[in-house]
């Protein structure tokens, strides 16, 4: 077992040098191949109508001047060591996990990052609650009695749900329950200072989140539990005798639902780093929010930090499900 | 041992034509897969409204531009005399609809919303099945020839698949957007960014069809006709692409199909984030992401759009699942 949860760590480590990689290329190399230059690259950081001294400066600054390969070292030498930073007339020193400063306003990425991670994490943990349950036991009933009124008329919403896009549906939810009939607060408040209005303002984010993500599971569950159902093993726990109860639930329900723990791994690690669309459409401040905000002032560093962010909670959320099955399934770790 | 069915007298001489009337004189035809694939899709009333749809929206969609000038719209006129100056909300009730813009004007510019849709319905379906396509292309590719030699070349691959789905695609599709906004390979502007989305959402959506096409791939190398074509001599290239794909072009249309309105939501995400089709050029993901500042006051500019999204990948979404279940009983 420990063989096995350290070759997964190992390659955890290696996933993340990957994307952190890809995720640089993207911002300093991909453009460069595209054909722009290191001058222009400095101007886009600068903004409006820049002066041939400030693009040298900012390209001095970022590095641009240097080979690629440097510029790299320096970015992961900064997130594990920390780096000093040419401010213009001062130098700051930027803590261990360093990403940089924000062009636009030179304030640091890391604690912006922290600050924002419990909105995230309000949002995608509540929402996933929701999902998981909702989509889990709409699929389970629906798979029991397939073609029934219940089982098509769940499968028909589910349809319309997996085609409906957040930022449509949560501005409907936003619309119909906080303008047209106030039943749930606009701004967000912090759980530790009021637990009962923290639910009450994410409610319809939770929900308008949870209506895709239940659609897709109940799908999913669906297809899975009729496959299992039709298994050997079940026919066998059904000839000892076993009530059917218990067939459903101990013997069809675990395995079918191996595959959707792998697949809600993914998902809640992806929603981690960002509910980008929830949060722009509910105002909420969290990570997503501060991506799409950088995003559209070009300001690459806090794109840069979200990103590698978002990918180390995949990881991390798929290292966890994986160590999950190693512990219920021996199986798992000799392969 | 003896026959099961009497095939002594007469009978066995009879010509095979007459074989074929079976019972109270009826014709028997002989009907290919692909027939019967059709059959039952026929009988399958809610995938044929969606294909129904599916083309009534494709034609929409390659016909916007004159079905815009023979009404007389202009996507990107500004109507300043029906905004009210003071709100910045179109005058009258209903979003400003009218005679002149049946769907109402938006809010601000006063830009007819009838055109703007017709007009982004072109640029959501180009990127749409451009997008899919281009993940056809590399999915089918890669995935045969990862399920046909197997070893260290499926090995290879498929780590490249896991490693893909494991990557925040969105934040990526995002970056890649913003960082190629300014411009890039020669291309500015409109083309741009339809080029830039194509290969975004493509190049991101592949594995999904790669692991398909491979599955497959995996039961189909078994068979015998793979066999034959490789004892008379049928090289690696041939077999992939001359025996092997064409067999796999029932789940390949199938997973298009339902892959496309996936893509369509993924392009009206990229251009609600404001990295996707630029402003002016209408989009649907363009307009809801305007709305985000008036659906209080004004749902109408955020409710059209968003039906639009919905209508189109919610019949893509019922022709993909008709098709599926018809050329695959199975997978119901």
């Amino acid at each position: 077992m420990i063989s096995y949860i350290l070759r997964r760590l190992v390659a955890a480590v290696i996933l993340l040098l990957v994307v952190t990689a890809v995720t640089f290329g993207i911002f300093f190399l991909l453009p460069r191949l595209a054909g722009q230059t290191a001058d222009q690259l400095a101007q886009q950081y600068i903004g409006k109508s820049p002066t041939p001294a400030d693009v040298a400066m900012v390209k001095h600054n970022l590095g641009l001047d240097q080979p690629v390969y440097l510029q790299y070292w320096h970015f992961i030498k900064g997130i594990v060591t920390g780096a000093e930073y040419n401010l213009g007339p001062t130098t700051a020193h930027c803590d261990a996990p360093c990403f940089g400063y924000s062009f636009k306003n030179h304030v640091a990425v890391w604690p912006e990052l922290t600050d924002r991670i419990p909105i995230t994490l309000s949002l995608a943990v509540g929402a996933a609650v929701i999902w998981l349950v909702a989509g889990v036991t709409v699929g389970v009933v629906s798979a029991l009695k397939p073609g029934s009124f219940f089982d098509r008329s769940f499968m028909g919403v589910a349809l319309a749900g997996v085609s409906l896009p957040i930022f449509f549906t949560g501005q409907l939810a936003l619309l119909l329950f906080t303008y047209q009939w106030p039943i749930f607060g606009r701004t967000y408040v912090p759980l530790t200072t009021n637990p009962a209005q923290w639910a009450n303002t994410l409610f319809p984010a939770w929900c308008s989140l949870a209506l895709l993500y239940s659609a897709i599971y109940a799908r999913l569950t669906r297809s899975g539990m009729l496959e299992t159902m039709n298994e050997d093993f079940i026919r066998t726990a059904r000839a000892k005798g076993l009530p059917e109860r218990t067939v459903v639930a101990r013997h069809g329900l675990r395995a079918a639902l191996t595959p959707i723990i792998t697949v809600f791994g993914m998902d809640l690690g992806l929603l981690l780093g960002g509910a980008l669309i929830t949060e722009r459409v509910f105002s909420l401040h969290g990570i997503g929010e501060y991506a799409v905000q950088a995003i559209n002032d070009n300001d690459l560093p806090p794109v840069l930090g979200v990103t590698l962010l978002a990918a180390f909670f995949v990881v991390l959320c798929n290292l966890l499900v994986d160590l999950l099955y190693a512990a219920a399934d021996p199986r798992v770790r000799l392969s | 041992m003896t026959a099961p069915i009497d095939t002594t007298g007469a009978q066995a001489e009879v010509q095979p034509e007459a074989v074929l009337a079976g019972a109270k004189g009826q014709q028997i035809e002989g009907r290919s897969l692909g027939r019967i694939a059709w059959n039952r899709f026929k009988r399958d009333k809610v995938a044929v409204a969606g294909g129904v749809i599916v083309i009534l929206l494709i034609l929409v969609a390659a016909l916007a531009r004159p079905i815009q000038s023979l009404l007389g719209l202009d996507p990107n006129a500004f109507h300043q005399d029906l905004i009210d100056a003071s709100t910045s909300l179109p005058k009258g009730g209903m979003g400003g609809m009218s005679a002149d813009h049946p769907l109402g004007v938006e809010p601000k510019f006063g830009r007819d919303i009838l055109a703007r849709i017709l007009e982004g319905s072109w640029v959501s379906l180009v990127v749409a099945f451009g997008a899919t396509v281009l993940s056809n292309v590399i999915g089918a590719i890669l995935g045969v020839v990862a399920g046909y030699y197997g070893g260290r070349v499926d090995a290879v691959i498929s780590r490249l698949m896991d490693t893909f789905l494991a990557f925040p695609l969105l934040l990526f599709a995002i970056s890649i957007s913003a960082t190629l906004q300014g411009g890039a390979f020669g291309l500015d502007g409109l083309p741009l960014h339809i080029c830039v989305l194509i290969f975004v959402i493509g190049f991101f959506n592949w594995p999904y069809l790669g692991r398909i096409v491979r599955g497959q791939t995996l039961a189909l190398r078994e068979r015998e006709f793979v066999d034959a074509s490789r004892g008379m001599g049928a090289r690696g290239p041939y077999i992939l692409f001359r025996e092997l794909l064409p067999n796999l072009v029932g789940p390949i249309i199938v997973y298009s199909t339902l892959l496309i309105p996936t893509n369509i939501i993924f392009e009206a995400s990229l251009s609600f984030l404001g990295v996707g089709i630029q402003p002016p050029q209408a989009s649907w993901g363009g307009m809801l992401n305007q709305a985000v500042d008036y659906f209080q006051v004004d749902p109408q500019y955020m409710i059209v759009p968003g039906l639009a999204i919905f209508v189109t990948v919610l019949a893509f979404n019922l022709l993909g699942d008709g098709l599926r279940d018809a050329l695959d009983p199975r997978s119901r």
